[in-house]
């Protein structure tokens, strides 16, 4: 019968072109497989090896216990949640107003959005360094304006890791923010005015929860990153503030104990990921990945 | 150019599903060689699929398809040497006109003279003649789709599709296109596939219509024989404007209501049919038309005018019969017109023809 | 003025009442951009504790980072890996990219996420796995290892720049290369690179930036002679406040600027 034949040889073609197009993709596949998920594979694996070597969760156990632990997870949270909200602060009327003016001008001062991004991380926490020391410009231009009297503390502490942090992450929350921005509809404003909505209403009411998703997005983007940050808190923050990522670098660089070290990372990684999965629940995202239009 | 000989295509228990739907059911077609086909269909009925298996951009889960004799159902699309026209014409916009007529030819290794030459010709042939060295963006629609038609010649296929070709184009040049493509058609002789969402296009063009709907065909025949005699209601309400009021065949005999009606083909069965109207075949018979009524190849309907629709070149009157069923009937819009002289809650006397009594059956579209 | 009472919005809300929104972004935007600003000028003061403005112009600092046989090195290294990277990282997103794109597979979602985990894992997690890999392999403070690791960075970015390029990309133009008589390569490289070749080199430059700024890994697996230049200056800033490396910030900020113009210009001529 001609009908089952072609069926097959139907099927055979439909399996290589599929091959093929794995193919493709095989290569990049490889390499990420091989230089990430095998080594993070294996820290997890280390994670919950006792130092002697046999199956044990005494590393985890150790972080519940230990209350430098928990104190480095607070400090972690507590910058992070700073750095998100001064950003948000910050960021919401720039963003806001990049998404009122004309197109051309938007584009054009989005260069002040993006230069920082694309200038080197180290170049801007250095440049933070230089301005916030004992005789940097802002400590000389507060004392010659007669704003105080002796050098402020501005840097290798709190405030100067907050300051650099919320310099490099800004980009990230005013982004996504914009772009949400931009795609509301002025007809829904026009509306509430119509309706009689006085222009903060009508902000309140209608475009803040239209934008809504925009700013969880970049909210989270920040918060993650700030989650696992280490430059910037290591060169800003003068060793006072022990957030995660330096505890991390610290127990391998100096006390070679992979076990704590993996297990904080894996920690790291499962509240990335949880926090991921929660937003993404309670908030639509509008991801770069998975935005598949139906044709 | 011009050739003598094209393929006719078989297409034999071609399906294709996409999880449970069938977008392409068990479909059997025979395509003449040379010969003009439409499908016709509603958007999700499966002819663009049914294209899409020709040039090899779907593959089917089973089947068989020939282009004359050879079977092509697992051939890679750039070996079926069909050429192809998209809605969107699919022109590329980092190359010139002449560059993209050209392109099929540069791809089978022709000489540069020789595609130079070859596309003058093409481009000439659709009345384009010394675009090539033009920028594709310098084209209006209608040019752009020129060109593209020109592309898909020029390498001379035995066999072209074409997707919705004229769908982006407003109506006057619509309809303009529609005549030229078949003339290009008439003159290159090379069997053509055409698929269209519009009748009208359809009845225009075509040599033969297959009706689609659903991943099957449900009437394939020549334009004519499509409108005047549909063979289910989906072809029938496809087609032009219909109406459908009940009747019953029983004994050979066709009644509506309390009346016995003639038709020019035997009642096929027993039990409840529909009869099938086509509102500009129902005449409005007047007081000068007294003598009609004892006519053999007229049958005779009483109604009453609800209300009229005047639309420019003609008028539609929706009338009720006694029992209360609904049917339109066009006719002129003239000052003197019946459509325009009766009044609502008027009786009228309706003529229609015997050969255009058609009846399908009772059971919905497929 | 004028221009303060003319209404800035269709609900007739005016400058004037805006007045603080345009002040408050006005500042943001020179917070981000004036810090790095400022140390180009400092860097050329000659005092050792960069003043603005300097009291003193001078070369020094540039002079003390071309003149040192440690920092020459370093650039080079990151210059080379950067390269490296790029030449690595771009065709494989690129074909990743397309693969993904072009293919109806059930599981392309999946795979697209396990090729920009990259981005989402804790850089500082990546670090350490990678050093202890690198530790059993033998491949730490080599170039290989370095180019690997840094490549492995780089191709969620390329793959977003080429993704996002192709889903903009009318694709029915390879269809009809392919009908015409082109194979899917062919039609490929006829058609569809030349056209997104723009996308594809932006995501080249953005693999070359991605290694030569990286810090955390090579922190971790580049030392000795190969290690980086952000390495060394990242140490050099724990330690104390070496003004050389305001002359090297200097220059980077120049060399990326000029990157990114270049990519910003070229996208405006392409779209002619």
């Amino acid at each position: 019968m001609k009908d089952p034949a072609n069926a097959l040889a139907l099927r055979r073609s439909a399996r290589w072109e599929r091959l093929g197009l794995l193919g493709l993709v095989a290569p990049a596949l490889l390499l990420i497989t091989l230089t990430m998920l095998l080594p993070v594979g294996w820290l997890f694996y280390l994670s919950v090896l006792s130092d002697a070597g046999d199956w044990s969760l005494e590393h985890y156990r150790r972080m519940w216990e230990q209350p430098s632990y928990g104190r480095t997870f607070l400090a972690t949270f507590e910058v992070s949640a700073l750095t998100t909200a001064i950003c948000i602060l910050l960021g919401y009327p720039l963003a806001y107003f990049l998404s009122e003016i004309p197109k051309r001008a938007a584009n054009l001062c989005m260069i002040a959005v993006l230069l920082p991004l694309w200038t080197s991380l180290l170049v801007r926490t250095y440049a933070w360094l230089v301005l916030l020391q004992r005789r940097g410009l802002i400590n000389s231009w507060g004392i010659e304006l007669g704003l105080w009297d002796e050098p402020l503390a501005l840097v290798h502490n709190l405030a100067g890791t907050l300051i650099g942090m919320v310099h490099v992450m800004l980009p990230f929350l005013v982004l996504p923010l914009y772009s949400a921005m931009r795609a509301i509809d002025r007809n829904y404003l026009r509306a509430a005015a119509n309706l009689g909505a006085s222009p903060l209403r009508s902000f309140w009411l209608v475009f803040f929860p239209l934008a809504m998703p925009g700013l969880a997005t970049g909210a989270l983007i920040v918060f993650i990153l700030c989650l696992g940050f280490y430059v910037t808190p290591a060169v800003l923050g003068g060793g006072k503030v022990i957030m995660v990522s330096s505890r991390i670098a610290s127990d391998i660089e100096i006390f070679f104990n992979w076990g704590a070290a993996s297990a904080l990372g894996v920690v790291l990684l499962a509240l990335t990921a949880a926090l991921i999965v929660a937003a993404s629940r309670l908030v639509r995202i509008d991801g770069v990945v998975g935005r598949h239009e139906a044709p | 150019m011009p050739r003598n000989s094209s393929f006719p295509i078989t297409i034999e228990q071609i399906s294709k599903r996409y999880g449970r739907v069938f977008a392409l059911d068990h479909v059997d077609l025979h395509i003449k060689s040379g010969e003009f086909l439409t499908l016709l269909g509603p958007s999700g009925s499966g002819k663009t699929t049914l294209l899409t298996v020709l040039a090899g951009f779907t593959r089917p889960d089973s089947g068989s398809l020939k282009f004359g004799d050879t079977e092509m159902v697992c051939v890679a699309p750039h070996k079926r040497d069909v050429g192809m026209v998209f809605q969107n014409y699919a022109l590329f916009p980092h190359m010139s006109v002449g560059a993209n007529v050209g392109f099929p030819l540069r791809l089978r290794g022709v000489s540069k003279r020789e595609i130079t030459d070859r596309s003058e010709r093409a481009l000439e042939m659709v009345r384009l003649g010394g675009y090539a060295a033009r920028g594709v963006e310098t084209l209006s629609g209608g040019q752009r789709q020129r060109v593209a038609l020109a592309r898909a010649m020029v390498f001379e296929p035995r066999i072209m599709l074409m997707d919705e070709p004229l769908s982006a184009l407003d109506k006057q040049l619509r309809e303009h296109m529609q005549i030229e493509l078949r003339q290009l058609h008439d003159k290159l002789g090379m069997t053509t596939v055409y698929v269209t969402h519009d009748q009208r296009e359809a009845l225009t063009m075509s040599d033969r219509i297959a009706v689609i709907n659903a991943g099957r065909i449900m009437q394939l025949d020549t334009p004519r024989a499509i409108y005047e005699r549909p063979r289910n209601r989906f072809v029938a309400e496809f087609i032009g404007e219909s109406s459908f009021l009940q009747v019953q065949v029983a004994g050979g005999r066709v009644r509506l209501g309390n009346q016995t009606l003639r038709t020019a083909v035997a009642a096929p069965s027993h039990g409840p049919m529909l009869l099938m109207l086509r509102p500009e075949r129902l005449r409005v018979l007047g007081a000068q038309d007294a003598g009609q009524a004892q006519d053999a190849t007229l049958n005779l309907l009483e109604a009453t005018l609800v209300a009229t629709v005047y639309q420019g070149d003609s008028s539609l009157m929706q009338l009720a019969l006694p029992d209360g069923s609904m049917l339109s009937v066009r006719g002129p819009s003239g000052a003197t017109a019946a459509a325009t002289q009766t009044l609502p809650g008027e009786r009228l006397q309706l003529a229609l023809k015997v050969e255009d009594t058609v009846l399908i059956a009772a059971e919905g579209a497929a | 003025m004028n221009w303060l009472e003319r209404p800035a919005t269709d609900t007739q809300i005016t400058h004037r009442a805006r007045l603080w929104l345009y002040a408050a972004a006005v500042l943001v935007m020179l917070l981000l951009v004036l810090p790095t600003l400022l140390v180009i000028p400092m860097s050329f003061s000659a005092s050792q504790y960069l003043e603005f403005p300097p009291r003193e112009w001078s070369l020094r600092w540039y002079r003390s980072y071309f003149s040192s046989n440690s920092w020459m090195q370093a650039t080079a290294t990151s210059l080379k890996a950067g390269l490296l990277t790029a030449i690595l990282a771009t065709p494989l997103a690129t074909m990743a990219a397309y693969g993904l794109h072009v293919s109806r597979l059930r599981y392309a979602n999946w795979l697209s996420m396990l090729l920009l985990a990259p981005i989402v894992v804790p850089v500082i997690l990546i670090g350490i796995g990678v050093f202890y890999a690198y530790v059993k392999l033998k491949l730490v403070n080599s170039m290989l290892g370095l180019v690997l690791a840094h490549s492995m960075l780089a191709i969620p970015v390329v793959m977003l720049v080429v993704g996002s390029a192709l889903k903009t990309f009318d694709m029915d133009q390879e269809l009809v290369a392919r009908s015409l008589g082109a194979s899917r390569i062919r039609a490929f490289l006829l058609v569809t690179l030349p056209q997104i070749k723009f996308s594809v080199v932006t995501g080249a430059v953005l693999a070359f930036l991605t290694s030569f700024d990286e810090i955390i890994v090579a922190l971790f697996i580049s030392g000795g002679a190969n290690s980086t230049l952000t390495r060394n200056m990242f140490n050099a800033l724990r330690d104390q406040v070496d003004p050389t490396i305001a002359a090297i910030s200097t220059l980077i900020v120049a060399v990326t600027s000029l990157l990114l113009v270049f990519t910003q210009f070229g996208s405006r001529t392409h779209r002619q």
